[in-house]
């Protein structure tokens, strides 16, 4: 049986930071990498400064799964390195937390180039 | 002003557009923004009832969602959904798909090496490095923190 509220929050927080980026979008002259790429910073920043658990716990998707999520995966992953292995952590969490994803699109992406036919940008 | 004139017309398209512009692509954005999240909700728990592990359900969300977005990118589907979502498939992590098979697709013609493999990386390439880069910022200050300060 899902949680009805917690469905909600998940909608309204995910529905939140996408209207964020919107107005962003519209109001000022921030592209769309921009804006990806302050997403995944603010990410690591709210997860460095304990905002992230937080928010997790009350929003969960809706906060894991626009790209602040991926940024904190990043800062788990360097945390739990460091705590784990020390020093080197700071080298090797922020990636190895994040592969699945990054390996993920990136495999998906060279699989279907290679199958169709350059277009128009589909961007 | 006259606003059945040509003049009144294009004053009153001026004065109106853009704002209602921005307010159509604000509630599009919203909403399609929280429907990906909330099927990302879904579907974990679909995975958790299928008796997948916490930690593993949650990566095979992001796949999954990847995936789907990527392959809505293949066919063409994504970027006429984008043109009235804007930002609410941007920001998820179908945002990150798409730019990257979005690249790889249009770089295709240009080779295999210089071509798909350097521009695959060209809007995901800088969310990957300064995302990077905020992490070891972060781990030097959470060492230092953790292993000299206390």
């Amino acid at each position: 049986m899902p949680d009805y509220l917690n469905l909600f929050l998940v909608f309204l927080m995910g529905g939140f930071l996408s209207l964020i980026a919107q107005i962003l979008i519209d109001l000022t002259r921030l592209t769309p990498a921009r804006i990806l790429v302050a997403y995944v910073c603010s990410g690591v920043f709210l997860y460095a400064t304990g905002a992230y658990d937080t928010l997790y716990k009350i929003f969960g998707a809706g906060v894991a799964t626009p790209l602040i999520g991926f940024g904190a995966a990043i800062g788990r992953g360097v945390r739990e390195a460091i705590e784990k292995n020390g020093a080197i952590g700071i080298l090797s969490g922020g990636l190895s937390a994040t592969a699945t994803g990054i390996t993920a699109a990136l495999i998906f992406a060279l699989f279907f180039s290679l199958f169709t036919k350059g277009g128009a940008k589909r961007m | 002003m006259d606003i059945y004139s040509l003049e009144g017309k294009k004053e009153i398209i001026k004065r109106y557009s853009p704002k209602t512009r921005i307010l159509r692509n604000s509630v599009f954005a919203f909403i399609f923004g929280g429907l990906i999240c909330l099927s990302a909700e879904l579907l974990r728990y679909l995975y958790l009832w299928l008796n997948i592990e916490e930690k593993d359900a949650l990566s095979l969300v992001g796949v999954t969602l990847i995936f789907i977005a990527s392959l809505l990118t293949a066919l063409g589907l994504f970027d006429r959904i984008a043109r009235y979502s804007g930002a609410g498939t941007l920001v998820p992590i179908t945002g990150f798909s798409n730019s990257v098979t979005s690249q790889a697709l249009d770089a295709r013609s240009e080779g295999l090496v210089m071509g798909l493999g350097a521009k695959i990386f060209t809007v995901s390439g800088p969310v990957i490095l300064w995302g990077i880069a905020s992490g070891v910022l972060y781990g030097i200050i959470y060492y230092i923190y953790l292993y000299i300060i206390r």
